[in-house]
């Protein structure tokens, strides 16, 4: 893969840069090299420094000392407009676009901006928006508004944007976060495209298969240090998650003894969504971890939803411990000991500027209080503590806001909140989704061993080596029907990835 | 981990609005007490504030819990209006039929206590028109204040309803050892009321909840509608209650008294530290935000060369400066 001479032109050069705030040092000391037409990949857990960098290289944050050379210009100052004259566009993980525009308006009005137009001319904008989405293929209705695309379409557009500011460096800040197996792939085909055009690319992601499937080069950072910069072919998976956390990990299957003559926890018959899944079925016993996998738009985030009560089946049963229930509500769900771990945290599993304690008790809070409802202090402090402690939730002060905490521990905290309510199952949609890996082992051995204290646990992902390590067994949708049910130890990543594809 | 900051007695952190405010109130205290000392500081000023603070005071704590559940409450005088307005005919009438005058008092109690209901039914309309219908809170309240004031105006035909007992004028007066007026002490017990369940209850924790993010209230198994419609039942109460203190001192019911209180107890909540984003604020802040605004028009009253025309003027200034202030310190 690695085909860039040695000898090739060096657009990005940053040497020794050093960034504190308020007397935390976030970069101390980091050097990076991108050479023209290079894919090169900032990898690193998160708090690492990576998005400090960026903000660094265009402009956003001022360096407290070291040098950036940009085209053969050498900055000890850099502004955001340097930055751009240079080349430099950056993608971030928002976009930064206007949702009640169109597509044709978001692409053509930086142009028509640094052009100072006062009137405002369709033909010409339509023009300039044509030739942006030619730049990489892209077929797109124009006059579409922004709002009513799919995150993989806006990014897109984002990509459209920077190619008509003339970028030569397009730096993308996590960019496969939110997007499917196939929406990635797609990602990495525009990215190739525009290496062909001598366009460099600086793709941050701390996924070890898209790290290895995209990039040249790379460059690791921890805790605001340079630990590693080579050649993606000189290392390997282990190496790659060894110097990203210091740690080593071993994966193993989990593989517990289930007794499947006993009654199952879980027992869905022939349950049916219009416009969401057909006629499934399945079991859940005591101490199972069972997978849902499968693409986009399988139906797996309808089920999921469905057995929380959000969007309540139409037809089909559903049984606990043998018996009967109808779910009809979240409320019902919950009553029954169901939890969700939704796949958008920062939306719907957690009050973001809420303090980190009122987020583990809130949906509790009835066994926290008495008859007419006031609370009891000395329990709910108790109930706080005992989460933060059991989950290692780490905080110097559980009354600081939630958003101030790292992802992996914002999960935990989602975790926390069903953990202390004694759930009996817990269905978790994308559990490790913006998690670093650190993190992630952690949760995973969270699972595990709620799994191993009998607690049933539903993960759905799409995320298929988590999905082969913490499951045992796995369960594959396709067009809302249930297609596949196989046992995690008796299929490799790339036979699952092929059945989930496969008609 | 030790979490020692949990053991303390507060389970919520302090931004520094209330700092700011207490400032501001002792600012504007002892610019009276250099200029206007022996009016301002009289028993009779600040017996005159504690009859005046009550009947918006109540008001702004509605609009606050309106405001912490993330909406608005537009119709807060509507409400106090229609319920004060409904008391008023209901007295009128019953004192007519009833043969004994001794038994006026019954009356009194009987027709405060269907305005209270009126102002519950008048909230549970505002808090179904936005939980079950999908109004925005704006909107709703807009129109139920349209709602409200155009019911009134065609109870009393326009006209202020007057003649009311004599008897309620004298309650409405009545002062504890003849010191502390009796409308300050309800508003002091509502307020006391208000807060512990803001802070003590599970309903509070679940209000705040709701007010930050809906979605996720919904994905942990909180039911918003109930919340919502809780929370703007308990505004239109305190309107309500409001309303009969406002009838009191005015010794008559009219569909339009106290319109300014609309846009006053807004500035108020916001002052006070109540994020109109909701999530955030607390009836503590918000008392002092109270406090400073009767100080401040109890102050320029007492300065008649300003003359009335530059007392919006001055008022504007004096929000504007305290808001521009809070901001500062906050992002610092």
């Amino acid at each position: 893969m690695d085909t860039t001479p040695q000898t090739a032109e060096i657009i990005l050069k940053a040497s020794n840069i050093k960034k504190s705030f308020s007397g935390v040092v976030a970069l101390d000391g980091v050097d990076l090299e991108i050479k023209k037409g290079e894919i090169h990949c900032l990898a690193g857990e998160n708090g690492c420094g990576k998005s400090t960098l960026i903000k660094i290289i265009s402009g956003v944050y001022g360096m407290d000392s070291g040098k950036i050379e940009l085209n053969g210009h050498t900055y000890h100052k850099i502004s955001p407009i340097d930055s751009i004259r240079n080349g430099v566009q950056v993608i971030y993980q928002d976009f930064s676009l206007f949702p009640n525009l169109s597509v044709m308006e978001n692409l053509a009005y930086n142009t028509e901006l640094a052009q100072k137009r006062t009137f405002v001319n369709w033909k010409r904008l339509r023009k300039i928006a044509e030739e942006a989405i030619r730049m990489i293929d892209f077929n797109i209705d124009l006059d579409q508004k922004v709002e009513l695309l799919s995150i993989a379409n806006r990014q897109q557009i984002a990509i459209c944007r920077a190619l008509i500011n003339d970028a030569k460096l397009i730096i993308m800040d996590e960019p496969t976060t939110a997007l499917t197996k196939k929406e990635v792939q797609n990602l990495f085909r525009i990215i190739k495209l525009l290496q062909v055009k001598g366009i460099s690319i600086l793709f941050v992601s701390h996924k070890i298969e898209e790290v290895f499937e995209i990039s040249e080069r790379l460059t690791i950072l921890r805790n605001g240090k340079n630990v590693l910069a080579c050649s993606t072919s000189e290392i390997d998976n282990q190496d790659f998650s060894y110097y990203m956390t210091g740690k080593k990990f071993e994966m193993s299957c989990y593989d517990p003894t289930i007794d499947y003559s006993a009654t199952p926890i879980l027992k869905v018959n022939n349950l049916s969504l219009k416009n969401g899944f057909n006629d499934i079925s399945f079991s859940l016993y005591r101490g199972e971890i069972l997978g849902i996998t499968g693409l986009l738009g399988s139906g797996r985030t309808e089920l999921a939803l469905s057995l929380f009560g959000i969007c309540p089946a139409d037809s089909g049963s559903i049984e606990l411990n043998g018996i009967d229930v109808k779910i009809t509500s979240v409320f019902d769900a919950i009553q029954n000991g169901i939890g969700y771990v939704p796949d958008d945290r920062l939306t719907e599993g957690l009050f973001l500027d809420q303090a980190i304690s009122d987020n583990i008790i809130v949906s509790n809070l009835e066994n926290l209080s008495n008859k007419i409802g006031i609370l009891d202090n000395k329990k709910r402090i108790a109930a706080i503590k005992e989460w933060l402690e059991k989950l290692s939730i780490k905080t110097s002060d559980p009354r600081d806001n939630v958003q101030t905490l790292s992802g992996g521990n914002q999960q935990r905290v989602v975790l926390s909140k069903w953990m202390s309510r004694n759930t009996a199952i817990l269905i978790l949609n994308g559990p490790t989704i913006g998690v670093d890996i650190g993190s992630k082992n952690e949760i995973h051995t969270i699972l595990r061993s709620l799994a191993e204290k009998g607690m049933g646990i539903l993960i759905i992902s799409d995320d298929l080596p988590e999905v082969l390590t913490t499951c045992n067994r796995i369960l594959i949708m396709k067009h809302g029907n249930l297609m596949g049910r196989l046992k995690s130890s008796d299929i490799s990543e790339l036979e699952l990835a092929r059945e989930c594809i496969s008609n | 981990m030790k979490h020692d900051a949990l053991s303390s007695r507060k389970l919520q952190k302090n931004d520094n609005t209330l700092l700011n405010n207490l400032v501001v109130a002792a600012v504007i205290l002892i610019t009276m007490a250099i200029l206007k000392s022996s009016k301002f500081f009289s028993f009779t000023n600040f017996q005159s504030m504690a009859y005046q603070l009550p009947q918006y005071g109540l008001m702004a704590f509605a609009m606050a819990l309106a405001m912490i559940s993330g909406g608005i409450d537009l119709s807060i005088v509507g409400m106090a209006n229609l319920s004060s307005m409904i008391a008023a005919l209901m007295m009128i009438k019953l004192a007519n039929l009833i043969p004994n005058q001794n038994l006026i008092i019954y009356v009194i109690i009987i027709s405060c206590l269907i305005a209270i209901l009126i102002g519950l039914l008048c909230g549970l309309l505002n808090g179904l028109l936005i939980s079950k219908i999908g109004i925005p809170p704006i909107l709703a309240t807009l129109g139920s204040m349209q709602l409200f004031s155009g019911v009134s105006i065609i109870l009393s035909k326009g006209n202020a309803i007057n003649r009311l007992p004599p008897l309620y004028a004298k309650i409405g007066n009545y002062a504890l050892f003849n010191i502390v007026p009796l409308p300050l002490l309800i508003f002091i017990l509502l307020a006391l009321s208000v807060s512990f369940m803001l802070n003590k209850s599970a309903y509070g924790i679940k209000l705040y909840m709701v007010g930050s993010n809906t979605k996720a209230a919904k994905f942990s198994g909180l039911h918003v509608d109930k919340i919502i419609i809780q929370t703007y039942c308990l505004a239109g109460i305190l309107s309500s209650v409001s309303g009969l203190i406002m009838m009191s001192r005015l010794n008559s019911a009219k569909s339009d008294y106290g319109q300014q209180y609309t846009l006053q107890c807004l500035l108020i909540a916001i002052l006070g530290g109540v994020n109109p984003q909701g999530g955030h604020g607390n009836i503590s802040n918000v008392m002092i935000a109270i406090l400073i605004f009767q100080f401040l028009s109890s102050s320029i009253n007492m300065f008649p060369y300003f003359s009335n025309f530059y007392k919006l003027l001055i008022w504007g200034i004096v929000l504007l400066g305290v808001m521009i202030w809070n901001k500062y310190s906050k992002s610092r």
